[in-house]
């Protein structure tokens, strides 16, 4: 099957026919292209995975209570929250601005649930409800200053930043903290619901599955219309792959609780949002945006409608993520998304990949980057070391990851790559 | 008045555009302006600018550097709002509010700058906001007219699946021109589509605009290059400092075309043109109308 791809078969792929470009098939092809690829300065997930290798070693060798399930387990628990956020902010630096005020946003969200739900007797679904509806409102109104007042988005968000603080103090009042009520269905999502073992299973095999079929019903679609296509062994190869770490992965989690319900809630998302910016005209113009707005403008996009988009999005899962904190500290206090949410938030996309300068990033990014960020979060913690050292090391580890993206970058011009 | 290329039987059909409510008959006169002028600030870039743009002909606007001629383009295609004066659409008043406009009505572009995004592969930008099935993007059948129109065009691009960023001038202006023809357009303005051409592939874009003209559409060609002008333009419309300065026809020697362009010539030769050019366009349509 693979020698037939490689080139054997009597008529030539459309997309082989120019004979100066040298082709890589096989595995062993495939394999060579990666290596060019990563020479060439397009690093993909590469520097996430050896990132967390190596914060695995350091933190294990100092802690053997780092990799056991148990703390993994909640170091998923409190990925989902900030990941949630950082996902947001993929969107907004794919059109190429910032959301600077995430971490309000989410505050705010959780004192608008705190208020309304425990304060006001609302039900707890209509407050979650209006929190989004008012995370989405911020993003409008930064949509609407950046597309008719032209204000950048550094500058708005940093004064939505201040502002919506404001709003957060001012409606948590005098007492500061609002506790929410330890039985309610929201405090067990974000505290200790887990998926049935058995179900956990089944989803990483469905995965694989998932991906060996898509793989190959494509591959099939091109080699019909007379496109080159993948090999079908390295398709099956690869979703073996996947399904073989993902079994591995929830069974050490099993080992303890399981894998968190909210973890999961995150990644759909994540899957959600992958697939609207890979396999839909919006995610298309998102791109196109980031990569050149007056090229976009010009091919007939509404480019203001697509930059408002990623505004209310990047506000709305802001307020989500505010929401699910509240869900996992029970509580909705003055100190909710101050500090660092913001900043981590934000260096998770970035470390996860994508790209400060627009137009290149991807929905798993925000899953990679949160991944990095907790893991240093939650060793740094087990270390016991001094807050003051927990920040100098985050910083640290978030310049080498924007370094690591402009050296990647100026690779990628030098190689004839975007 | 040689007009013999013009008198060509079109062999295609003209009618398979989609957004069209009634065919393009030959020779309908497209679009015309009267009178369009634009500000930027207090420069005049373009005042009372008339062209008139008939289906099955090669308009090529010839000027000095900031002659207004990209301006004028940018106008057409929507991306400027003109400051003064009339569109007109096939007869209709139109006031093209952006780019979408100016696609819609079926006026295509092939701009200077060409208006690519580099980090998208060429696939993409071919189809950048006009992408079939906008819920689940078709790349296979996108990818198969991406290397169709390509093909066409006998451009050298190795892979439709690298990101526009390694394509060399050429291929990004290949790519710019096959994007143009995604949408069946009506009227084709290129501005200055053989500037980053190589020798074959110039006589393409060439060929490529006869074939266009043959298929029934209007062509509006900004160039600077008089050989090519002359080569497939029908009539050849100067601008000068913003103004029109006269309409020749490719029979004019470059003695003429150049003194309009630099304003060096005696004007009697341009007044002359412009004369005839205005005697024109009924005996031009009877002409245009007796061909099937």
């Amino acid at each position: 099957m693979s020698a037939e791809a490689g080139g054997t078969s009597p008529r030539v792929p459309l997309d082989r026919a120019d004979v100066r470009v040298r082709h890589e098939a096989g595995l062993a092809g495939s394999l060579r292209g990666f290596v060019a690829r990563v020479r060439a300065g397009d690093l993909g997930a590469l520097p996430v995975v050896v990132g967390l290798v190596l914060i695995s070693a350091v933190f294990q060798s100092l802690n053997p209570v780092f990799l056991s399930s148990n703390n993994l387990v909640n170091l998923l628990f409190d990925s989902a929250t900030t990941g949630i956020i950082a996902l947001g902010i993929v969107l907004v630096l794919m059109v190429g601005e910032i959301d600077l005020s995430v971490g309000s946003v989410s505050g705010f969200a959780s004192a608008l649930v705190g208020v309304l739900w425990v304060n006001q007797g609302w039900p707890a679904a209509a407050a979650i409800l209006v929190a989004l509806a008012a995370g989405g409102a911020c993003g409008a109104v930064y949509a609407l200053l950046f597309n008719r007042l032209g204000m950048p988005s550094f500058v708005s968000t940093l004064a939505g930043l201040l502002s919506v603080l404001g709003l957060q103090l001012f409606l948590l009042g005098a007492t500061g903290s609002i506790n929410l009520p330890y039985e309610s269905a929201l405090v067990d999502f974000g505290q200790t619901l887990v998926m049935p073992h058995a179900l956990a299973y089944a989803l990483a095999l469905l995965a694989g599955a998932g991906l060996a079929l898509s793989g190959q019903r494509e591959a099939l679609r091109r080699r019909e219309a007379g496109l080159s296509a993948a090999p079908l062994a390295g398709i099956c190869l690869r979703a073996g792959l996947l399904a073989a770490v993902l079994v591995l992965v929830v069974w050490y989690l099993n080992l303890d609780r399981g894998v968190p319900w909210m973890f999961a809630l995150f990644v759909a998302l994540v899957m959600a949002v992958d697939y609207a910016l890979r396999r839909t005209r919006w995610g298309r113009a998102m791109a196109a945006v980031g990569g050149n707005r007056e090229a976009a403008r010009r091919a007939g996009i509404d480019v203001r409608r697509i930059t408002a988009s990623a505004f209310v999005l990047c506000s709305t899962f802001a307020a989500l993520g505010g929401v699910l904190s509240a869900a996992r500290l029970a509580s909705a206090s003055q100190q909710a998304g101050t500090g660092d949410v913001n900043l981590n938030a934000i260096a998770a996309a970035v470390i996860g990949g994508t790209s400060l300068f627009g137009g290149r990033g991807s929905a798993y990014a925000a899953l990679l980057g949160i991944l990095v960020i907790q893991a240093i979060a939650s060793g740094l913690t087990l270390l016991d070391l001094s807050s003051a050292l927990r920040y100098m090391i985050t910083g640290g580890v978030l310049a080498v990851a924007v370094i690591v993206d402009s050296l990647a970058r100026r690779s990628r011009v030098s190689h004839g790559r975007a | 008045m040689m007009q013999s290329a013009k008198t060509q039987t079109a062999k295609r059909q003209i009618v398979e555009t989609q957004t069209a409510s009634d065919p393009v008959r030959p020779g309908e006169l497209l679009l015309s302006l009267r009178g369009v002028s634009k500000q930027f600030g207090a420069v005049s870039a373009l005042t009372g600018i008339d062209l008139d743009i008939h289906a099955g002909e090669v308009v090529a606007l010839v000027g000095d550097n900031g002659a207004g001629k990209s301006t004028l383009v940018k106008i057409l295609s929507g991306v400027h709002r003109p400051t003064g004066g009339t569109l007109s659409f096939r007869g209709r008043e139109v006031s093209l509010g952006g780019p979408g406009d100016a696609l819609e009505l079926g006026i295509a572009t092939v701009f200077q700058d060409l208006a690519l995004c580099e980090n998208l592969d060429v696939v993409a930008n071919i189809y950048l906001g006009q992408e079939r099935n906008p819920w689940r993007l078709d790349e296979v059948a996108m990818e198969l007219r991406a290397w169709t129109l390509l093909t066409e065009l006998s451009a050298r691009i190795p892979s439709v699946r690298e990101a526009v960023a390694s394509l060399s001038g050429g291929q990004r202006q290949t790519v710019a021109i096959a994007r143009a023809l995604l949408l069946d357009p009506k009227i084709i303005l290129l501005d200055e589509p053989t500037a980053a051409l190589g020798v074959a592939q110039t006589a393409e874009v060439l060929n490529l605009i006869e074939r266009v003209r043959e298929r029934g559409l209007g062509v509006v060609m900004i160039s600077h290059n008089m050989e090519d002008v002359r080569a497939v333009a029908d009539r050849i419309a100067v601008l000068r400092l913003g103004r029109n300065n006269g309409i020749f026809y490719p029979d004019a020697s470059n003695q003429e075309l150049v003194g309009a362009i630099t304003g060096a010539s005696d004007n009697v030769v341009t007044r002359r043109a412009a004369r005839r050019a205005r005697q024109d366009p009924a005996q031009q349509d009877t002409t245009q109308g007796a061909t099937p």
